[in-house]
């Protein structure tokens, strides 16, 4: 792997360019397609509120693909994602009003590893509530 | 009633060998939005060093996920589907997954503790080519809500 950001670049607390991802009901459909995931609680109002949820919910597995996204755009080659963890904390519900949802996230290098590794820590949030914990990359740099 | 425990450290035979396609690897690209060359342009990938496009860091949980229907179906381990939510996810790995690669999967219940009244249970995924070599290790929380209260 051949990541173009050189690691005596980097501190911490180097922030990545943050990111906006709208979701509406079409994205969850093409990412049930993709995935493979066609659980009813991501595409069927009627059964997701049945269920006591406030909407039908993205995929954490989508938002755990977007989050990422912050640290693939920043360093380019996308091998060079090494380790990614996350943990579901909130549900990131999708309303067919529109306009959807908004997940907004940011990135910040937070500690120096050996071998040209950094560790990124993510924030992502929706309607202003964090929906991922520990969300965190570790990042092969040059 | 809560799962048993006994299950934890059960190993799951391999799964079917699993084909990582071009076309597979950018649909899923398209999906989230994600428009980096590497996931798109044989040329763009191969400029960084690869055989062909490269996957998202989180493709692998798709087929990943398929191949662990033994364990959360299994009829031994008495998982209520209907009541699962994911709760963590991690993927840690040795190299990245390419348009090309044959994989199979071996799942093992590595945990399983109750919480909250819920069972919680680790399953990790050991990805390798079918040659054997490492590619990648899930790890995979899943929730069994109210199980404990049962």
């Amino acid at each position: 792997m051949t990541a173009k950001l050189k690691f005596a670049n980097v501190e911490v607390g180097t922030k990545l360019p943050a990111l906006s991802v709208p979701i509406q009901r079409v994205d969850l459909i093409r990412y049930a397609g993709a995935s493979g995931d066609f659980n009813i609680i991501h595409w069927n109002e009627r059964f997701a509120t049945s269920v006591g949820l406030p909407n039908v919910i993205a995929h954490g597995m989508f938002t755990m693909a977007s989050a990422v996204r912050v640290v693939t755009d920043w360093v380019g080659d996308p091998g060079a994602v090494v380790e990614y963890g996350v943990r579901f904390t909130r549900p990131v519900p999708v309303p067919d009003d529109g306009v959807g949802a908004l997940l907004e996230i940011s990135g910040e290098v937070t500690e120096l590893l050996d071998a040209g590794r950094v560790r990124v820590t993510l924030t992502a949030a929706s309607a202003g509530q964090t929906v991922l914990g520990k969300a965190q990359a570790v990042v092969q740099l040059a | 009633m809560a799962l048993n425990p006994d299950f934890i450290g059960r190993t799951y035979p391999p799964s079917e060998p699993y084909l990582v396609g071009r076309e597979k690897i950018r649909e899923f690209a398209r999906a989230i939005g994600d428009v980096n060359p590497a996931y798109h342009e044989v040329a763009a990938a191969q400029g960084l060093g690869y055989a062909d496009v490269v996957a998202p860091p989180t493709f692998a949980f798709t087929f990943v996920f398929a191949s662990t229907e033994v364990v959360v179906m299994d009829p031994d381990l008495g998982l209520d589907y209907t009541k699962v939510v994911h709760g963590e996810e991690s993927f840690s790995y040795s190299r990245p997954i390419v348009a090309g690669d044959e994989l199979v999967v071996i799942n093992t219940i590595e945990n399983i503790r109750a919480a909250a009244g819920n069972d919680m249970i680790t399953v990790k995924s050991t990805v390798s080519t079918t040659s054997g070599e490492p590619v990648v290790v899930t790890s995979m929380v899943i929730v069994a809500r109210g199980t404990d209260a049962q």
